[in-house]
């Protein structure tokens, strides 16, 4: 069980102020994560460019989330984590940078961290694929991990809007 | 971000303080009039003396006899006694047990562990508010079922149930007919002789009772098998030292209930002003359970496009402290179970704050929720993305 106690300044503060929200206009892509089935879902927008130096960069990056208040602050806080890192570098954040950015998470809600470098790693994989680049090995697995979860849980969702369906 | 100088609890379904008037009478049991109920001499005399004043006011509540009642510690052993008591006595006759889809989670986990142990479990659907519908019941009624075990008044959306109704058909089909009354009990006039009840399950903290003490009814004849064997105590149907302090109290609670006319009246104003309150100020709420066939404190809202815990944290800093029926917990794809069972979607399911008003609640808290309520909805909107046309 979690409650109000359970969560960390840091959490709070990313909860009660969280960077970086809202729609993106023309992003370069979108990660899209979660199902609403299970209570979390969350967008990340990304705009890949170069910097001064001519450096592909992600330049700008938002976030949408539904989610408890774990959710929302992963949320905020990868989008910190990422700005104005390259590629390969966004692409070596983990759960453990965004436990540890916000100092720490209660146990029941690491998903959520896993749930917001799923989000950025779907981002980065529809921006490779949009500018037909080669995509890394790990990249595509994670991708395919995402489909199936989100496939698993439509599924489920389905068949529960079918089952009420028969009801009525 | 709104600043929480008020600290306003709209909690009391799940607990209520303790009445001061209820904490008066127990305070001697716990010192000068302490004792054993089943000690020969003069001060456990004494303290069964007591402990059957105080049957006799819980029982001339419900319209039961004082031998009916048996005294447990909580709301879930009184259920576990039921069901598992029930099912254990009469085995015999038949293995079958009807319970409704949103009963408490006591009563579905002991029917669930029954089912382990070779009994049939039949779960029926609710409507949309939440009604068990009694051709339903008829229909599912076999020769085999031993027990009807269905919710009076609804934790989670306050959906009170025609218990009469049901009774009469389970008393016509020579079935046992329990109810799980922890949230109406108090609150809303039972009579266990014309409901056709043979348990009932009823809790002292929802009454401004201690922790701690609890009853159930069980009608004369009624066989049942106790789940605690020891001492002999309440008939030798739930041995353990009797609770002393916490049934005085229970008593107490229950006496100032049956006095109290006009809390009823008052309560069921506060909710519809909250419910209209919400419905009116905020686009995209719905009001869950039956508008009028509601526990006179409960007030559940789906909000929406947010979900339910970060609602309850928002509220929390403004100092509102209620609850959510909805787990969001790791790997759950379980919405509340009672939700789900109106046919609610999930996002729905989600997104559904309990509000349930009591005794101390005034107007003016009320009216702090609804100026705070839309700010935070609102704000957490802002963050979704479901939120109404924002896709692209």
């Amino acid at each position: 069980m979690t409650n109000v106690k359970s969560y960390s300044e840091k959490v709070l503060e990313h909860f009660k102020n969280p960077h970086n929200y809202g729609k993106m206009k023309n992003p370069s892509a979108i990660g899209e994560v979660g199902n609403i089935v299970c209570g979390d879902v969350m967008y990340l927008y990304i705009k890949v460019g170069k910097n001064s130096k001519q450096k592909e960069i992600i330049k700008d990056i938002k976030f949408e989330t539904y989610g408890c208040a774990a959710a929302i602050a992963t949320s905020s806080v990868i989008t910190d984590l990422v700005k104005g890192k390259s590629i390969d570098e966004a692409l070596k954040i983990n759960k453990d940078n965004v436990i540890k950015s916000l100092e720490g998470l209660p146990p029941i809600k690491i998903h959520c961290s896993l749930l917001a470098v799923d989000a950025l790693k779907e981002a980065i994989y529809n921006f490779l694929v949009k500018e037909k680049r080669s995509i890394p090995e790990e990249l595509l697995s994670v991708h395919e991990k995402n489909k199936k979860e989100r496939e698993f849980v439509e599924d489920k969702h389905s068949n529960w809007v079918e089952a009420e369906k028969e009801k009525v | 971000m709104i600043k929480a100088s008020k600290k306003i609890y709209l909690d009391y379904a799940s607990t209520t303080p303790t009445d001061p008037k209820v904490l008066g009478a127990m305070l001697p049991y716990f010192s000068n009039k302490f004792g054993n109920t089943v000690s020969f001499h003069k001060r456990g005399a004494d303290a069964m003396e007591a402990v059957e004043n105080a049957r006799e006011v819980v029982a001339r509540f419900i319209n039961a006899k004082p031998s009916e009642i048996i005294f447990t510690s909580s709301a879930t052993e009184s259920n576990n006694l039921a069901l598992k008591g029930i099912a254990w006595a009469n085995a015999f006759k038949g293995k079958h047990i009807i319970i409704s889809s949103i009963e408490h989670d006591c009563v579905l986990n002991a029917a669930g562990w029954l089912k382990t142990q070779g009994f049939e479990i039949t779960e029926l659907p609710v409507d949309k508010k939440g009604f068990v519908l009694l051709k339903d019941l008829k229909n599912s009624i076999r020769k085999d079922t031993i027990l009807v075990s269905i919710i009076h008044g609804n934790n989670e959306i306050g959906t009170i149930q025609d218990i009469r109704a049901i009774g009469k058909i389970c008393r016509k089909n020579n079935i046992y007919f329990h109810t799980d009354a922890a949230q109406s009990f108090g609150k809303i006039p039972i009579d266990v002789i014309k409901d056709y009840i043979d348990l009932l399950t009823a809790s002292s903290h929802k009454i401004y009772g201690p922790l701690g003490a609890a009853l159930l009814y069980k009608r004369s004849g009624v066989p049942i098998t106790p789940l605690l064997h020891g001492g002999g105590h309440e008939q030798n149907l739930r041995s353990s030292t009797v609770n002393l302090p916490a049934v005085i109290g229970f008593a107490k609670a229950v006496e100032i209930c049956s006095k109290n006319k006009m809390e009823t009246e008052k309560l069921t104003k506060l909710r519809d002003k909250l419910i209209r309150g919400i419905i009116k100020k905020i686009p995209d709420t719905k009001l869950n359970g039956d508008p009028k066939q509601r526990l006179q404190n409960n007030v559940n809202i789906t909000f929406s496009f947010v979900e339910g815990e970060s609602l309850l944290l928002e509220l929390n800093m403004a100092g509102i402290y209620v609850s959510t029926g909805s787990a969001c917990s790791s790997n759950s794809l379980s919405p509340s179970h009672v939700l789900m069972a109106l046919g609610k979607n999930p996002e729905d399911a989600h997104g559904s704050i309990r509000f349930s008003l009591g005794r101390p609640t005034k107007e003016s808290d009320i009216d702090y929720v609804l100026l705070v309520l839309p700010q935070i909805v609102k704000r957490l909107r802002k963050l979704s993305p479901f939120r109404k046309n924002n896709r692209v």
